[in-house]
C-alpha cells in the first residue's frame, strides 16, 4: 500500500503504517491524522514528538503501559494517564499515535 | 490476569542471526501484558548487551538500544554468567544496562524456579 | 586461499579447524569478527596464528558489535570492497559455515 502527499509517494504496510521512517515529515504526519479523522493540536504534537523521540533513543514504539508512565515522567501527572491519552487518540494512543507519528506498530500491540 | 514467571534465555550473538532481536521482543511482548519476566545471558548471549554497538554498516537496527527500555517495562531481573563474561574478555562495565552478574550454578538455580523457560 | 568464516569462534569450531587445515589468508565476517576482539579467550589463538596467516575482519562487522576499541594488533580491517578485493585476488576461497 501507499499514501500520496504533495505528489510524493510513501509506502505504507496493510494497515497504514510508513514503512521507512525516515519518510515522515510533519506533512506526512498531517495526513494520516486526517485519515485518522483527529484534528491535531498542540497537545497531539507533544505525544507525536514524544513517542518519535522515544523511538530514536530506544529503537521501539512503546507499548500503552509504558508509553503511559514515560509520558507521566516526562510531561506530568496529568499527561500520563490512559484517561487524557485516549481522549488525544480514541483508537487508542500507542496504536494511532504510531501511526500518526510514522513509527511502526508497537511491539505487543494487537 | 494470571501472572507467571518467564525466563527469557539468551545464548546467540547479535545480528548473526535474528534470534536475539526475537528473544527481546518475546520480552516487551510478555512485559506489556504484565507477566513477571527475567532474562538470562550466557555464552554468545553476553555480546547482545555488550555497549558500543554502530550497526549503521550492516544496515541492521542497533537494538542494543532497546534494552535501556527494558526498566520502563518493568523487566530488571537480568542475569549475566561471570564464566561467559571472562571466557571473551568482558565485564559487567562493557554491558550496556545494569546486570547481576552470577555463577552458571546459580543462573541454573534461577532457570529452576521459573514457569516458563524460552530459549533463544 | 582465502579463508571466509562466519561463526563466533565462541560458538562453533570453524576457525579452529581452518588453523589446523588451511594456510593463507583468513577473513571474518558476520559472528566470526568476535575473534580479533582482545581480551578473549580466542585472542592467543588469534596471535599465534598471525605468524602463518594474513588475518583479516570486516570493519561494519566489527562496529555494529561493539568491539572497534578492542581490534588485535596485526589483523586487517577491510570494507565491503576490500572484501570483494580478497575473494578476486584469491585463486580460490572457501566459506567455512
Amino acid at each position: 500500500m501507499a499514501l500520496e502527499v504533495n505528489g510524493k509517494t510513501y509506502e505504507t504496510d496493510e494497515e497504514g503504517y510508513l514503512i521507512a521512517l525516515g519518510d515522515w515529515n510533519e506533512e506526512v504526519g498531517k495526513f494520516l491524522a486526517q485519515q485518522e479523522s483527529i484534528n491535531l493540536t498542540d497537545a497531539h504534537w507533544e505525544v507525536i514528538n514524544f513517542l518519535r523521540d522515544y523511538y530514536t533513543e530506544f529503537q521501539i514504539a512503546p507499548a500503552v503501559r509504558v508509553l503511559t508512565k514515560a509520558i507521566g515522567k516526562k510531561l506530568g501527572a496529568d499527561k500520563g494517564n490512559s484517561q487524557y491519552l485516549y481522549e488525544l487518540f480514541p483508537y487508542g494512543p500507542a496504536k494511532q499515535a504510531c501511526k500518526i507519528a510514522g513509527l511502526p506498530k508497537p511491539t505487543g500491540c494487537v | 490476569m494470571t501472572t507467571k514467571q518467564f525466563m527469557i534465555v539468551n545464548r546467540k550473538a547479535p545480528y548473526g542471526t535474528i534470534y536475539g532481536w526475537e528473544a527481546l521482543e518475546v520480552v516487551l511482548i510478555a512485559a506489556a501484558f504484565e507477566q513477571d519476566v527475567s532474562m538470562a545471558f550466557l555464552d554468545d548471549g553476553v555480546y547482545q548487551i555488550k555497549k558500543g554497538h554502530q550497526t549503521k554498516g550492516i544496515e541492521i537496527k542497533a537494538f542494543e538500544k532497546t534494552f535501556r527500555a527494558l526498566e520502563d517495562y518493568d523487566v530488571t531481573k537480568i542475569y549475566v554468567d561471570q564464566e561467559s563474561l571472562t571466557e571473551r574478555g568482558l565485564t559487567a562495565d562493557d554491558l550496556t544496562i545494569p546486570v547481576e552478574v552470577l555463577s552458571r550454578a546459580e543462573i541454573g538455580k534461577r532457570m529452576e524456579e521459573q514457569d516458563i523457560v524460552l530459549a533463544f | 586461499m582465502l579463508h571466509i568464516i562466519n561463526k563466533s569462534p565462541y560458538d562453533r569450531p570453524a576457525l579452529d579447524s581452518v588453523l589446523k587445515t588451511g594456510t593463507g589468508a583468513i577473513l571474518l565476517i558476520e559472528d566470526g569478527v568476535y575473534a580479533v576482539a582482545k581480551g578473549g579467550a580466542a585472542e592467543p589463538k588469534v596471535k599465534a596464528a598471525l605468524g602463518k596467516f594474513k588475518i583479516y575482519a570486516l570493519t561494519p562487522d566489527i562496529e555494529a558489535r561493539g568491539i572497534a576499541d578492542r581490534v588485535t594488533d596485526g589483523v586487517i580491517q577491510v570494507d565491503y570492497a576490500g572484501f570483494v578485493d580478497l575473494v578476486a585476488e584469491n585463486k580460490t576461497n572457501q566459506s567455512w559455515l
